[in-house]
């Protein structure tokens, strides 16, 4: 009877029982990763806001004020502190935010966007679920991803701190360089698993020695 | 493979896009008053066209906005790309739908009445030749 006893909260008890989508491939990515040379991760429910609003408008200006930004261009990311903003399109962004920003958590960034949005034209919608992470990171990560994605992804034309919806493995994603060798990969979670496998397959080469 | 270039995102695989058809379709102003073959003009009937070709594309997997591009069917040259609701750049006469669908429909208004008859008729024919053929 001692397990019939309720949890403090709700969501105590939603989080033991949360899975990420490529959760099962957690083991296969710790062995999969070459060290030094490109790892690959998932990052576990980070919380996403689908969000659509014109910019210019009274409204995406109150909605600017909560982001710390909209993004004016395809590519550009904006934000403060943790939560950043994508550019999706011309009028359509995707928030990312920790994981303790989701109202599940007791975050309020999602009612502070409804608020801000209010009667407005536009849109607030919690996708947290829609999409999963990978981060996928080190010197031979570009080269990973250049197997399967058609953008020039060299440096000079692809800067860190740049988003962009493409596809990889023929998978639709968002696509965010965040550092230097360092790129998040948002695909649906459908997707998940088949993109992870996929990258742990384009990652295989660089952990056996370059033949000459 | 071509490289089609978004007015949003820029040069982009055209795997990231999809077809819309041809561009500059009106919608009838009243399609209430249109007749079966007209109807059927304005939904199924499209230009062939050899050479420059005006043609609406969505970015699904970019910026998911729709765009007017104008393409050579031959060379697959991309001479324009230019946003919905504007004309075609390189037309002379920039809205002849209407006019030929009209026109066009005018030529066949007796055709929409034949095909009725003659499947009438046919399914008469076809019923009773097979009574004589077994007999």
């Amino acid at each position: 009877m001692a397990e019939t006893a309720a949890p403090a909260t709700s969501y105590e008890k939603n989080l033991s029982l949360r899975v990420t989508p490529a959760a099962q491939l957690r083991a296969a990515f710790e062995t999969g990763s070459v060290q030094g040379v490109v790892e690959l991760s998932e990052v576990s429910f980070l919380t996403m806001v689908g969000l659509r609003v014109n910019r210019t408008s009274d409204t995406g200006q109150r909605v600017t004020a909560v982001t710390g930004g909209l993004p004016a261009a395809c590519g550009a990311v904006s934000g403060t502190g943790d939560t950043s903003v994508l550019w999706l399109g011309p009028e359509e962004f995707l928030v990312v935010a920790p994981t303790e920003a989701h109202e599940s958590l007791g975050g309020d960034l999602i009612q502070a966007l409804r608020e801000a949005l209010g009667d407005g034209e536009g849109q607030v919608v919690d996708l947290s679920a829609n999409r999963t992470t990978f981060e996928l990171t080190g010197p031979r990560s570009r080269a990973v991803l250049e197997k399967g994605c058609a953008l020039d992804l060299h440096p000079r034309v692809l800067k860190a701190g740049t988003a962009l919806s493409t596809e990889i493995g023929n998978i639709p994603v968002v696509l965010w360089k965040t550092g230097e060798e360092t790129f998040r990969i948002f695909p649906r979670a459908s997707f998940a698993d088949f993109l992870g496998r996929w990258l742990l397959d384009a990652m295989r080469e660089y952990a056996s020695p370059e033949v000459p | 493979m071509l490289l089609i270039s978004c007015p949003n995102c820029g040069s982009r695989d055209e795997t990231e896009f999809h077809y819309g058809g041809q561009a500059h379709v009106p919608y009838p102003e009243n399609p209430n008053e249109l007749t079966d073959r007209q109807w059927a003009e304005f939904l199924f009937y499209r230009d062939n066209t050899k050479g420059a070709f005006a043609e609406r594309w969505l970015h699904s997997t970019g910026c998911r906005q729709w765009f007017n591009m104008l393409r050579d069917t031959v060379t697959y040259d991309i001479q324009a790309v230019y946003p919905m609701g504007t004309p075609r750049p390189d037309a002379p006469a920039p809205a002849p739908e209407s006019g030929t669908a009209s026109t066009a429909a005018d030529s066949t208004t007796t055709g929409t009445a034949a095909p009725d008859i003659s499947g009438t008729s046919t399914s008469e024919t076809s019923t009773t030749a097979p009574e004589g053929a077994t007999k």
